[in-house]
């Protein structure tokens, strides 16, 4: 057990847990912030994806250690208070989900992916998402969804 | 954080109310519905007709998560019922409260003094006059998991709340032999062969079960069998005719026979979010928090395997990742009921791990259909037999008189585990649209119920169908060729039902089938079945390009599903419900071993197709539909396949290997 300062949705806190503890746990369990959620524990489905110094990385087996000094965003931390995130609006235009489980991580990796492209291509932001894993079928309106925001963004 | 803690211990007025819908103090109505929210936007649906029928609007209804405390019994959320059956129960209770309403004289609902009193013969609203039933109300849940809120059972977080995990080998065992307990930083509680840790930080707790279990050894139970499909053929426990209607003397009039064999493997869940439940046990109480489908059933199970009187188990509903039938909610529940037993209090909290999930969900069942048919010299069907080998496909808690839980058989007063079986007819189990929808004089349909299970399977999204309709919807084609025949026409030629004759013609029509032009590797096919033969009719067609390998390139399908409570609704569930079903059909085949999403591929987002969905809009009375696409979906794709090779591939999944070989045949 260690005492560490990490700064998530630009607040630093302090936390103490091992330092191998993956980041998501800690997120999770110390931190109250449940919207970056289990899926496999090995990086391979999306579902835990948080932004760290801008880039969309699993937290799953990112230990606690390696984002000291970083800048963790998790899906809470997007859009300003009350106000959701263009991304967040389009998805609720276009409904595109169903459980939703893996929607946290998908919007994580679709905001970096509108941080460098201001109008994606369609197979570049199925490319951008081809690590994360939705069993529901919500595929083709997320899809749509970010091409809807991405368009917004641009005008 | 959310709350479901103080309202599953005490909806202190809920009892002298109707039990479906409570008029709060702040103005909203509240409905108790005895379905659950498994993501497939029944909350929205219910409360729309919720609104309509009282005339109430739409933002003020909430819909309770349902509990065992205050909700009534509706059974199982599962097999597209609950539009139709929840649905017309809420419509029905709605309707008299408003007449209620109507004779009190210039009161509100909330003033009404006896709505218990409400009339039950009260009429309901014409559909005609519907201003919110039919539209596309916006998900009431998704802003909030857009947003990342606490959504799940996975998020529920309790005052003193301890992690547990389950410590189980990658496979059936008969029993733990032994293990080192020594060093484990968790608290180790052990039950016969049931092992499980507990620990105050998660991370613990999982380490802490990763360790035993490497330290661990279980006497293995016999796995599955290499060729399971000719074990099936081998282990029959009943030969169960399904329906017969004999005229021999038409097959004597038949030309030509044609005979096939198609198979269907094994499809995980594979929810994105593994199973958890909350439990909570204090003095000779229980309170868990499940995502289970059918609380009351899961209730009455939990009670007989801890010995419980039921009355003092308290089960409520939160919503777990994307449920697609009878998945590891339940048995994950009876984990965490029996770590709380040893939890002095605490609530506990555990989630499976992926492999857990992988190794002990029940499975969508493994499937046999031989087909035979005779053709008249019009190349019309004059017979037809249908023998179906498989499992049964409902093995849920609470169906049978013995438990079905994993646990159960595991600790120290081990129960003897109930096999899985099948609903009855019409609706059936593995012999679900075994029965063509075709005009066929002389026919036969078997179900040879395999009782022994190497491979523990159950109810996985829509059952039985997807294996028969796959079956019955190539060999329909195969049949149309053997007939010289176009296998649209060839289906009409042999379909009276106007509603099946106009799914199949609008998918057709839409997906410019008419206007193909062949390319190199490229087909497309077609696949059409009413699902459970009473349900919503589907037609679909699939395009695909096999140059290289097998890709799905655009899905087009129509759906009948009667009344439309909320047609973007439906048309999400559809479009899931074929995306899934191209999954299943292009990759999927659960093997023993499978621990992760690198043994278990599914379909990922540059591989998904387009699908365009059509629905068709009339005033039948509305039923379920996303069940109704799987085995629809599968044939079409199998039926492009041969269009686009001139292969014919009769084994799920459609793998390169799978073609190859056809190839060579």
């Amino acid at each position: 057990m260690a005492e560490m300062k990490i700064e998530v949705n630009g607040e630093m806190s302090d936390v103490a847990a091992d330092p191998e503890t993956p980041l998501l746990y800690v997120l999770r369990n110390d931190l109250g912030l449940v919207g970056s959620r289990f899926g496999c524990g090995g990086g391979q489905c999306g579902a835990c994806f948080v932004l760290v110094d801008g880039r969309a990385m699993a937290s799953c087996d990112l230990p606690l250690w390696s984002v000291a000094g970083r800048k963790i965003t998790t899906v809470e931390g997007l859009g300003a208070r009350s106000v959701l995130h263009p991304l967040q609006r389009a998805l609720i235009a276009e409904q595109a989900a169903q459980c939703g489980y893996c929607m946290s991580g998908i919007v994580i990796s679709a905001v970096a992916l509108l941080a460098n492209s201001r109008e994606p291509t369609e197979a570049e932001i199925r490319d951008a998402l081809d690590k994360h894993l939705c069993r529901c079928g919500s595929h083709n309106r997320v899809v749509r969804a970010i091409l809807r925001a991405a368009h917004e963004q641009a005008r | 954080m959310n709350k479901p803690a103080d309202r599953s211990l005490a909806p202190a007025d809920t009892g002298r109310l109707p039990q479906r819908v409570h008029f709060e103090r702040d103005g909203t109505v509240s409905i108790a519905t005895g379905k659950v929210e498994l993501g497939q936007g029944i909350f929205t649906a219910l409360a729309q007709i919720a609104a309509e029928e009282l005339g109430v609007p739409l933002e003020k209804i909430r819909v309770l998560p349902p509990s065992t405390a205050y909700s009534p019994d509706e059974g199982v959320t599962a097999g597209s019922l609950s539009i139709q059956d929840a649905g017309k129960a809420l419509r029905r209770t709605c309707a008299a409260l408003r007449a209620l309403l109507e004779r009190s004289g210039g009161r509100s609902y909330w003033e009404l003094d006896s709505p218990r009193e409400a009339p039950g013969d009260a009429p309901e609203k014409s559909p005609s006059s519907y201003s919110v039933v039919g539209t596309n109300a916006p998900r009431l849940d998704l802003p909030a998991k857009f947003a990342g809120r606490p959504s799940y059972v996975q998020d529920l977080g309790l005052s003193g709340l301890l992690h547990g995990r389950v410590v189980r080998p990658p496979h059936p065992y008969r029993r733990l032999i032994d293990v080192d307990t020594s060093s484990t930083k968790a608290k180790v509680v052990r039950d016969g062969s049931f092992l499980a840790v507990l620990a105050e930080r998660e991370e613990d707790a999982i380490a802490a079960a990763k360790r035993l279990r490497a330290r661990a050894t279980w006497e293995p139970a016999p796995g599955m069998p290499r060729d399971f499909h000719a074990w099936l053929k081998e282990h029959v426990a009943e030969h169960l005719v399904v329906k017969q209607n004999a005229a021999p003397e038409r097959t004597r009039t038949a030309v030509s026979r044609v005979q096939a064999s198609y198979r269907k493997a094994f499809i995980a869940h594979g929810s994105i979010g593994p199973s958890c439940a909350v439990a909570r046990a204090q003095g000779d109480r229980l309170e868990v928090w499940t995502h289970s489908q059918g609380i009351f059933n899961l209730r009455r199970e939990l009670a007989t395997v801890l010995s419980m009187r039921e009355a003092n188990v308290v089960v409520t509903h939160m919503e777990g990742a994307g449920c697609y039938g009878h998945n590891g909610a339940d048995d994950v529940a009876l984990d965490a009921a029996l770590l709380a037993r040893a939890a002095d209090g605490r609530p506990v909290k555990l989630q499976w791990m992926r492999d857990d999930e992988f190794a002990w969900e029940p499975l969508g069942a493994a499937m046999v259909v031989d087909l035979e048919a005779h053709l008249d010299v019009a190349g019309n069907i004059v017979s037809w037999r249908h023998d179906l080998y498989s499992n049964g496909h409902a093995h849920r808690p609470g169906r049978a008189d013995k438990p079905t839980l994993v646990a159960a058989g595991h600790i120290s007063s081990a129960f003897e585990l109930a096999p899985a079986i099948n609903p009855p007819l019409p609706a059936g189990g593995a012999d679900r649209n075994a029965i063509p929808l075709y005009d066929v004089p002389d026919l036969l349909v078997m179900n040879h119920y395999v009782r022994d299970m190497p491979v523990r399977s159950s109810s996985l999204r829509s059952l039985g169908a997807y294996g028969n309709v796959f079956a019955i919807e190539s060999f329909i084609d195969e049949l149309a060729l053997a007939a010289g025949a176009d296998p649209v026409e060839f289906r009409l030629r042999h379909l009276k039902d106007a509603r099946a004759r106009a799914v199949i013609e609008k998918a057709v029509e839409a997906s410019g089938w008419g206007q193909w032009r062949s390319a190199e590797g490229r087909g497309h096919g077609i696949g059409f079945a009413r699902y459970k033969n009473l349900g919503a009719y589907s037609a679909v067609v699939a395009e695909v390009d096999a140059a290289r390998e097998l890709r799905v390139t655009r899905l087009v399908v129509a759906v009948d599903a009667g009344l439309l409570i909320n047609p973007d609704g439906a048309a999400n569930q559809i479009e899931g419900g074929c995306i899934q079903a191209a999954s299943w059909t292009l990759k999927e085949e659960w093997r023993p071993g499978a621990l992760g999403w690198e043994d278990y591929p599914i379909l990922r987002f540059s591989e998904v197709p387009p699908v365009d969905v059509h629905l068709l809009k009339n005033a039948h009375p509305p039923v379920g539909a996303g069940e109704c696409t799987m085995g629809p979906t599968a044939a079409a794709i199998a039926n492009a396949l041969h269009h686009a090779l001139g292969v014919r591939v009769r084994e799920l999944p459609l793998t390169a290997e799978r073609i190859v070989r056809a190839i060579h045949a």
